[in-house]
Order: structure tokens, then sequence, then C-alpha cells
């Protein structure tokens, strides 16, 4: 997506727009995993002598298995420390699909209860504290305007503000296609003026084009006003991007999207939006 | 499609791998679903804990038992929803020396914490509990909908998870002391579980070591086990079902769980891509110049939609393309991108039905 090669644990600048006069922001991106995060917590908690033996007789798996959930919670470790260190104005982290991010966003309670004393336990409860503090850290969930797919977001957005206390930002619905008008599935067939010198075939598939794009707009539209009805978030919107790949046109576009909905939101609840703009 | 309900009618075992969000689950169902129309009596188990079987199959609950689902076949359609904790204790009942030993090892937290989370346990419990539905011998065939990993090795590799434990440097040192619970004579052994002690707090220890030592002796059976799983997977009426979808990012997945299987020597025997886009009879070139001609016409709107659907489906076809290409010998099948979700037989009958042979160019 931004055209570098595939990232490794360490920060690898991607744009950096400090020289151009309008815009000076700098992207860069990692790939945090737990065994590197394990090695590196591990290490700066002095336990460096620990590594090289736990490495050589390879019982990292007994420390996972007796600490549930330790692998999330090393990674959000990681993204708790570079909070800390200040290495940027924001952190984004893509985090796993639905069926898997409670468990990630839990960990931090599962290991606090797992280990109740240690520097583990601080850990926990150090990332619990960002976690809690909607200035810090906000969750943003990312869906499409289908059922399954919303029906999973609408139990994972109460998991996470329930059971976790985590502040909820705006949901994101992506890839929409453009509402057409006049568009029911009956006026291709009726055959309007504009159809004279049309062929058959260009009929046929107009008909086809139309019913098809009817009922994905009827299912996109009911499955928004669901949501809506039963998850009381702002909703941000993305349209679907007609491209086999997502290049820098298309990531550009959909940031454009989000910038332009985000400004008219803060514009018009300045007070609701503090500290949350982008 | 005789290859298809040849391979539906044959086999003992079909297991659905792919990642998550394609319709796996779905597409396990409809299989199932075949099979009883074929006559047959088969379960499909599922390890989603999403209840999204239960869902398509429009049943309230499934349970870790097989649960009859009724409809317009002359076999038997029944449903499992794996439940990773109660299949771990059943292993444990099985290879226990008595009920105290079973209740001593199951009642302790480390062990709470293997069934619950170990990497791997719950793809270890599926191929348990597959290995005891083909054992029961109520089934001509078990579909299981596999859990939505990346990796397909952890699925065949599931037998192996607790061997793994077991053979761990630290399980040796614990169980080969024989002074007491917590009294670990070996000065090395002392030293790492002291150090540890520090990082993750010493009850975590303490549980773990009295699990190891609670184990002692079940080692055996579950090792016996594990190779007698493995070898389900591998026999020659054991099918493997890649389930995909067009999108870009389950390519790349599909792709990876084709090379794993490879590694394994097995491959899929069909690979089911779902949600596949109509084919409009027309070019892009001739979309275009029917957008033109209509623009500000009664049709614009549906021009716009069919240089749309154009875009979509030929992205679409060149990816079920690819993805055919991963497994030359394997069966390639499409399903249309149905207008909502399945909640109930009828419509997983009507999706079985969709399951075809793409078109050729």
């Amino acid at each position: 997506m931004f055209g570098a090669q595939a990232q490794g644990y360490d920060e690898a600048v991607v744009i950096d727009e400090a020289d151009h006069d309008d815009q000076r922001g700098r992207v860069s991106l990692r790939s945090i995993t737990p065994d590197d995060a394990l090695t590196e917590w591990l290490n700066s908690h002095g336990f460096g002598r620990l590594v090289t033996r736990l490495s050589s007789v390879g019982i990292l798996d007994v420390i996972a298995t007796a600490t549930p959930g330790i692998r999330d919670l090393l990674v959000l470790g990681r993204i708790k420390a570079l909070e800390q260190e200040g290495v940027a104005d924001l952190i984004v982290v893509d985090a796993p699909a639905a069926g898997h991010a409670v468990g990630f966003l839990r960990s931090p309670v599962g290991v606090r209860d797992a280990a109740r004393s240690g520097v583990l336990n601080r850990q926990a409860n150090e990332i619990l504290e960002l976690m809690g503090d909607p200035k810090r850290c906000q969750v943003v969930l990312v869906t499409i305007a289908e059922e399954t797919p919303i029906n999973e977001l609408i139990e994972t957005s109460f998991a996470i503000e329930d059971e976790l206390g985590v502040r909820l930002g705006p949901v994101v619905v992506n890839a929409l296609l453009d509402e057409l008008d006049g568009l029911s599935p009956t006026s291709p067939s009726d055959l309007p003026p504009a159809a004279d010198g049309l062929e058959p075939a260009d009929l046929d598939a107009l008909r086809l084009a139309a019913t098809f794009r009817h009922e994905r707009q009827q299912l996109q539209a009911s499955q928004l006003t669901r949501l809506e009805a039963q998850l009381p978030l702002d909703q941000l919107h993305l349209p679907m991007v007609f491209s086999p790949v997502i290049g820098t046109t298309e990531r550009e576009l959909l940031a454009q999207h989000l910038n332009q909905q985000i400004t008219e939101r803060v514009a018009n609840d300045p007070e609701d939006h503090q500290g949350t703009t982008p | 499609m005789t290859r298809w309900f040849d391979l539906i009618a044959d086999r003992k075992v079909i297991v659905c791998c792919g990642t998550g969000g394609v319709g796996k689950t779905t597409t396990a169902a409809s299989i199932a679903v075949t099979a009883a129309q074929a006559g047959r009596n088969a379960v499909v188990m599922t390890i989603d804990p999403a209840k999204r079987l239960a869902d398509a199959l429009g049943v309230n609950g499934l349970g870790n038992t097989p649960q009859i689902v009724d409809g317009p076949w002359p076999g038997t359609l029944a449903a499992v929803m794996l439940d990773t904790g109660e299949t771990f204790d059943d292993v444990v009942r099985r290879n226990a020396r008595d009920a105290a030993h079973a209740e001593r090892v199951i009642n302790n937290r480390f062990y709470r914490n293997v069934a619950g989370t170990l990497s791997g346990t719950q793809d270890y419990m599926a191929v348990e509990k597959l290995a005891e539905l083909t054992e029961s011998n109520q089934w001509d065939l078990v579909v299981v909908d596999t859990p939505p990993t990346r990796d397909a090795l952890t699925f065949l590799d599931a037998p192996r998870v607790l061997s793994r434990l077991l053979d761990n440097p630290i399980y040796k040192l614990v169980t080969s002391n024989r002074g007491g619970v917590f009294q670990i004579a070996n000065r090395a052994a002392q030293t790492i579980v002291s150090q540890l002690g520090r990082v993750v707090g010493a009850s975590v220890v303490d549980d773990a070591v009295t699990f190891f030592q609670s184990f002692e002796g079940m080692e055996q059976g579950f090792r016996d086990r594990a190779l007698a799983t493995s070898a389900l997977l591998t026999q020659d009426a054991t099918s493997f079902v890649l389930v995909a979808s067009p999108r870009a990012d389950t390519l790349d997945e599909a792709r990876y769980f084709c090379e794993q299987l490879t590694s394994n020597d097995l491959s899929p025997d069909a690979i089911v891509i779902n949600r596949t886009l109509p084919r409009p009879g027309v070019d892009a070139t001739r979309a275009a110049t029917l957008q033109h001609q209509l623009n500000q016409t009664s049709l614009e709107s549906a021009s716009i939609a069919l240089s749309d659907l154009i875009r979509l489906s030929t992205d679409d076809r060149q990816r079920v393309q690819e993805l055919a290409a991963l497994a030359p010998e394997a069966l390639l099948l499409t399903v249309p991108l149905l207008a909502s979700d399945i909640h109930d037989v009828p419509g997983l009958i009507d999706f079985a039905s969709r399951v075809c042979e793409p078109a050729a160019d």
C-alpha cells in the first residue's frame, strides 16, 4: 500500500514530506511480532541472561502457556513503550480481525489475573491504564455494509466498551458503492427512448448490472440503517475502490474522504471532538 | 460437477480450510447438505466461536455432541460445535490412571490455560473430535470447518501440540525429580524456575510445576493418540477443500495454504471460490461507449452500474484464474455472491445448488 517492501520489526519511514512547505508529515511502518517483543522486553527489564537460557532450552512455550494472552500483551506492551517514548504524534495499530480483536485487547486483563505479582503484572497494569484513557487510546472499528461483518462489529463493540472500558471512536464503513438513482429493476427492461439503437446484448448487460447494483445498494442501505439503530456511534464512510490493488492514488483518495468527514465533524461540534482530531 | 458429487459421495472426511470471511462455514455446511441429499449420514463440525454454523442451519445453538438437523433428504445431517475445554477434559479422563488423577490435572490452573489458550489447542482438539466422530462409526462423512487461521500447518500439526510441550526440558527436569511437589533438585532447573518466577510471578510457576508433575504417566497415551489422529488426516479417504473468495487479500492467503498443504505432501481436491460476481456479456470498451452514449438519459445510472460491475468482475475473473493455477489438479468451483446471508436449511440447499464450475472464457 505504501509501495514499500514488507516491513520488519524496526521502523521504516515510508512517507517523508518534511521538505515540502505545505505538508510536513511523516509516516513510518513497523511490524511487531510477539517473539521479538518478548526478547526486547526481557532484555530491557534486566533478564538478558534469561533470554539466552530460554532460547537455548526453548521454554518460551511454557511461559506463553502459563500466562494466557502473553503474546498479545507483549505486542500491546511494545505499543505502550512506543507511545511513552513519543516516537510519533499518532500511533495507528492494525489490530487482529473481529474474532480475535477482543482477545487481543483483553490480554492485559488475563495476564494481570494470571500473573498476580512480578514485572509482567506491572506491565499489564500499565497497558490497562493506557487503554482506559480516551485521550491516549481509542479503538476505531472498521466494517463493510454486509450482514455478518455488521453483526460481528456490533458484538465486538459492546465487548470492547462494556468489558474493557476502552473508548470507541467512530466506526468506519468501507467499500461502499455510490448510490445511483433510477435503478429499479424494471427500468432497463422498460426500454425508454434512450434504448434506441442498443443491441440486445447491451440491454441484457445493462439489465444485469442495474439489477445487481440495485440489489447491492438496497442491502447496503439496510445494513447502514441497522448499524445506526443498533450502535450509537458516529459513522465514517469510505467508497469502494475500483482497483485490484491499493496504491498511492487509492490510498490518498481514501485519506481525503476520511479527512473531509472528520473535519466536518470537528467544525460542527468542536467540544465533542477535543483531543480526538487526527 | 460429477467429480464434486463423487467426492462428497465417496470420502469419509472432508476438511474445509481457508482464511476467515470467505464463507468457509457455509461451504462446509452445504457439503454436508449435499451428502445428506445423496443419502449419506453426514456430520459437520465447526470450531467457529461466532456461532455461524448454528446461524446458517437455523438452529438455536450447537454443542459438543452431534445435533440432528431436519431437512428434506434421505440421509442424515448433524452438526457439532467444538467445545475445546470439554473435549480436552475427555481426553485427560481417558488417559488418566483413575478419576482422582484426572481431576487433579483438570483442576490445575496451568492445565486450564493449556486447555483454553495454548497456541494450537483449538486445532488439536478439533482433530481429536474428528477422530472421535470417525471412530464412532455413526457417520459416513465428517465435514470439518477449520478455525480461521493463516497457517494450515497448525491444523495438520495439531496432534503434536502437547507432545511438543511434554518434550520441553522443563517438563523433563521437573518430572525426573522425585523429591516432592515443589522440590526441584536440579540446580540448573531451580535457577530457570526462579528466574521465570520473577517474570511471570511465583504462583504461575508453581501451577506449571504441579501440572507437569501430575501429568506424569499420561504422556504416552497422548503421544500414541497424536500419531493415530495424524494418520487420519493423511489417509486417502480424507480430502482437503480450499475455500476462498476472489478478494485480493484472500488470494495471498489461499496461495499460502496451497504451499503449506504441498509441503505436507497433500493437495486440495477442490477449490471453492465463494462470492463471485455476475459477468455482463459486453466488454469494458463497449461499456465505456454505452456510458458515453447514455449520458443524461434515463439509462445513465444503469450504464455507470455496468462500467463499475465490469471493472469489479474483471478483477474477480483474474483472481479466479490465479486461484485455479495454484492447484491445477484440483476441481475448481464457484458460488455467486448472494443477496443475503444464510439463516436456514432452505437457504443452505439453495447455496449447495449454486456451487458450479466456472464458465469458460
